[in-house]
């Protein structure tokens, strides 16, 4: 089996990248990357490997944490409580997993594998199954493939173990296991279905870790070297720039557990005179441009800091921040009829028809 | 009422004298090694045409760079026990993870982590193990450690387990002095931890430094109360500083803003602070400046302090002057310039000079610089407006034009017209904003905390209660209370109706 290791350096990136990823959501990386600081100083190393390098019959585990993100910044999920889901799943299956591989690529969840994989001496598969963040398990590509969606385990750090053995749909193992992660506080260790080799293969969406820390390369070394790290950033991702502004406006509500809402913007430079509206669930959905819809999922919105490059999210963003608007192209897997019945924009409750910033 | 500010800058000392709502003098004085002395003289200076003599001064609030300072030089810091409330959770990330190593190594004396700490709807998350606790405190005894910063879960919203472990502290070192993170807001908790754990290493230098501050004041023959201002543009009791040093750490642009402000009496405007090397541009929301929201690093320390959202630009009465191709700035001849500047016989070119040039200001040898003509100095100072137009642009949050107050010693370059702002307002004694804004800092309380179940209107309420009742326990007039910020933010996925609100008051010093 191909494998590589990943440098500290790496990781650095990986977290910059995938928060960039996070289209908005997904909570910041910032804690995992710390983990990852601290594992490798005391001499644990992490290794990344292709889904083409999985035999068809290995089983892979997928690692998430859920949650509130303020309660992850209170209760700091450690890497042996994520470790100890993987093996809580084992256990319950009376398998070895050969591999870890992320859930969303996109926000904390897209750095947590490499947390439990430290522990476990497995390797992180280079693949998710979002490429990005999105609020709700049926979300996945392995949901748009039809593979089912139990087990799961969740794990508290005093010693809890849960597994949602059986349920009908994805939609099930959501609001189950939301129930049983509020009653231990709003966050727990979480690994999700199990995968066979072949199917992380046929419905993974590949090479999501590096593009991740390509991106976060390219926004790193723009800051050292005091280059513009939005053109960084499109210099390694067919992406397309959107939109420079500034916010002018967030009305956020929580509703059904979600954080959703709308954010405003008043446009800078070559967009002056122009004003820019966000709607979000927890992730960037649809961008409207003087009113004219403008981007919308499954094409990933990314608000970045102007300055530095790095992703801003919809529960930090506040009043004056400067930034600027690009598009990220989506795994293809979205795109067929019935990726956009997951997650297109009607998925959100917009009546909209998806109409890609990439077609034109 | 009458008031001495004073603003330690790290080239001058600012003191002011407000009376009944005026500045009656204002003198400057270079900062001295010790601070104290230039405080000192500062304050004989200000006394020196008999101001001062047989008056009643209400207070003396000082504003000083002193703490921060120590931080980023690694000097004058106490060793600190770390005391931390919430195993088993957040073991793998304990006090000081994200410290950079050189100051970690200065400042921590031990890590004690025990089970405690509570859940953000405050249930209990474990019990307080109490005899762990005195455990650990024994075994910081024991390591002669007398500054202790305890940090638990969700303190912020019941700070029970950190007030019950620090008096299980004081009964082993009863001269310990004990820093709560709960004292220091905010939710997030390294962030909150990193504050507390910086404020327990200060414990030294601020008890030094407040005392030298009240000896300066005393020796200057003033009898007045001694406050220090803090980040946020108020103002705390000495004794108070003293306990909470981190909230004195970066008061000087606040002053600044908060005393352009106070001299061109508008509460909403933009502000424009230039200096000899940068210019500071904020936006004043009801006299206050707006903050930032995000991690601000002290030091290379992660915290989420109380500070000023602040863009510097580099422009300043300084500013290196390039003629072809026309540049300004950002490098800048900063404090040489009465020696280097071309209009006092040095040979960089810089925005004083041209503004020496053009009859602006009267200052060095005009004949100096004769050689600029008038459309020179123009394109030059267009420049300098195109710069500060940019920034005061992406400072704004209004769509329409603004008021902008240019204050400090380069506000010579700002013109009387810029797009976007509706005026520009030059002020008298405007080069001593700083020191203005210290002498009318006000007494602020703040809550951010969760609420369960509450309607947005009765959360918001509760929030302004507890906001009230802090400001006033910090010295505040309730009767002058009012509202500057108001913020409520719905949390997903927490069930009942989660809302965290963030409310924070002023007022005026009660009267003493």
């Amino acid at each position: 089996m191909k494998r590589r290791q990943l440098s500290l350096d790496d990781i650095e990136s990986l977290a910059v990248g995938a928060w960039i990823l996070g289209t908005g959501g997904g909570g910041n990386p910032y804690l995992p990357l710390l983990n990852m600081r601290m594992l490798y100083k005391d001499g644990h190393r992490v290794e990344l490997m292709d889904a083409a390098d999985l035999a068809d019959d290995d089983w892979v585990g997928t690692v998430a944490n859920m949650g509130a993100p303020l309660v992850g910044q209170e209760r700091l999920t450690d890497s042996l409580t994520l470790a100890k889901a993987v093996t809580v799943m084992e256990r319950h299956l009376g398998r070895r997993f050969a591999a870890l591989m992320s859930m969303e690529i996109g926000g904390a969840n897209g750095v947590r594998p490499f947390m439990a994989a430290a522990h476990l001496n497995l390797p992180v598969v280079d693949s998710d199954t979002m490429g990005r963040a999105y609020p709700e398990l049926q979300m996945t590509s392995v949901a748009v493939g039809g593979l089912s969606g139990d087990p799961v385990s969740l794990v508290d750090v005093r010693g809890f173990e849960s597994i949602v053995h059986k349920v009908p749909n994805w939609k099930w193992a959501e609001r189950i296991g939301r129930k049983i992660c509020v009653e231990y506080g709003s966050v727990a260790a979480t690994c999700q279905p199990p995968r066979t080799g072949a199917e992380v293969k046929q419905w993974g969406i590949h090479g999501t870790t590096t593009k991740a820390i390509a991106l976060g390369t390219a926004v790193r070394k723009a800051q050292r070297e005091h280059t513009d790290p939005v053109a960084a950033i499109l210099s390694v991702e067919p992406g397309k720039l959107l939109y420079t502004g500034k916010v002018i406006d967030v009305a956020r509500r929580a509703t059904e557990g979600f954080l959703r809402g709308i954010a405003r913007f008043d446009g800078i430079d070559d967009f002056r005179g122009s004003q820019l509206a966000i709607n979000f669930q927890n992730e960037w959905i649809v961008a409207h441009r003087d009113g004219e819809p403008l981007a919308m999922t499954p094409d990933l919105i990314c608000v970045l800091d102007t300055a530095s490059g790095e992703a801003v999210g919809s529960e930090t963003i506040r009043y004056g921040q400067r930034v600027t608007v690009i598009a990220l192209p989506p795994t293809p897997i979205f795109l067929t009829a019935k990726g956009l019945e997951h997650v297109g924009p009607r998925a959100f409750g917009y009546d909209l028809d998806f109409r890609s910033v990439f077609s034109s | 009422m009458r008031r001495i500010g004073i603003d330690v800058g790290g080239t001058n000392t600012d003191a002011v004298l407000i009376e009944e709502g005026k500045v009656v003098r204002a003198v400057k004085a270079p900062t001295s090694e010790d601070v104290t002395t230039g405080i000192l003289d500062s304050l004989k200076s200000l006394g020196s045409t008999g101001v001062l003599a047989g008056k009643k001064i209400d207070g003396v609030m000082i504003g000083t760079t002193h703490f921060i300072n120590a931080v980023v030089q690694r000097r004058s810091l106490t060793k600190v026990a770390a005391l931390r409330l919430g195993m088993p959770a957040s073991a793998s990330l304990p006090p000081f993870c994200d410290w950079p190593e050189d100051l970690a190594a200065l400042v921590r004396g031990g890590v004690w982590m025990v089970e405690g700490g509570h859940e953000y709807d405050g249930r209990l998350f474990m019990p307080l193990d109490e005899a762990a606790v005195t455990g650990a405190v024994q075994e910081m005894k024991a390591a002669g450690l007398r500054s202790v910063a305890i940090s638990a879960i969700f303190s912020p919203l019941d700070p029970g387990h950190e007030r019950r472990a620090a008096e299980l502290v004081a009964a082993v070192i009863p001269d310990a002095v004990i820093t709560c993170s709960s004292d220091l807001g905010r939710i997030g908790l390294l962030e909150r931890e990193n504050a507390g754990l910086l404020n327990a290493a200060l414990a030294d230098l601020a008890r030094d430094t407040i005392a030298a501050f009240e000896t300066a004041i005393a020796d200057s023959g003033i009898a007045a109360p001694l406050f220090i201002t803090q980040n946020d543009g108020t103002v705390a009791e000495a004794g108070q500083a003293r306990r909470l040093p981190v909230y004195s750490f970066a008061s000087g642009a606040t002053n600044s803003m908060r005393g352009a402000a106070y001299l061109s009496g508008l509460a909403d405007a933009m502000v424009i602070d230039v200096g000899g090397t940068t210019a500071d541009v904020g936006q004043l929301k009801h006299g206050f400046p707006r903050e930032a929201n995000s991690v601000v690093k002290v030091g290379g320390v992660r915290t989420l302090f109380r500070m000023p959202d602040l863009l510097s630009i580099g422009l300043g009465g300084g500013s290196h002057v390039q003629l072809d191709p026309l540049k300004v700035g950002p490098v800048s001849v900063g404090y040489r310039l009465l020696k280097e500047g071309i209009a006092f016989g040095g040979r960089q070119l810089t925005t004083t000079d041209v503004a020496v040039a053009s009859g602006v200001l009267n200052l060095g040898d005009r004949k100096k610089v004769a050689h600029l003509d008038a459309a020179t100095c123009k394109k030059v100072f267009d420049e300098a407006a195109r710069l500060a137009e940019e920034a005061i642009d992406r400072m704004k949050t209004e769509a329409g034009d603004v008021p902008l107050i240019a204050v400090g010693g380069g506000a010579f370059l700002i013109p009387e017209k810029l797009p976007g702002v509706s005026r520009v307002v030059h002020v008298e004694h405007g080069d001593c904003a700083n020191a203005v804004g210290a002498a009318i800092a006000q007494v602020s309380g703040e809550c951010d905390q969760i609420f369960k179940d509450l309607s947005r209107t009765d959360a918001l309420a509760a929030a302004q209660g507890i906001a009230n009742d802090r400001a006033v326990a910090a010295g505040a007039a309730r009767a002058s209370l009012t509202t500057i910020e108001s913020e409520d933010m719905p949390l997903a996925y927490l069930p009942g109706n989660s809302v965290r609100v963030r409310v924070r008051v002023v007022g005026d010093v009660a009267a003493g």
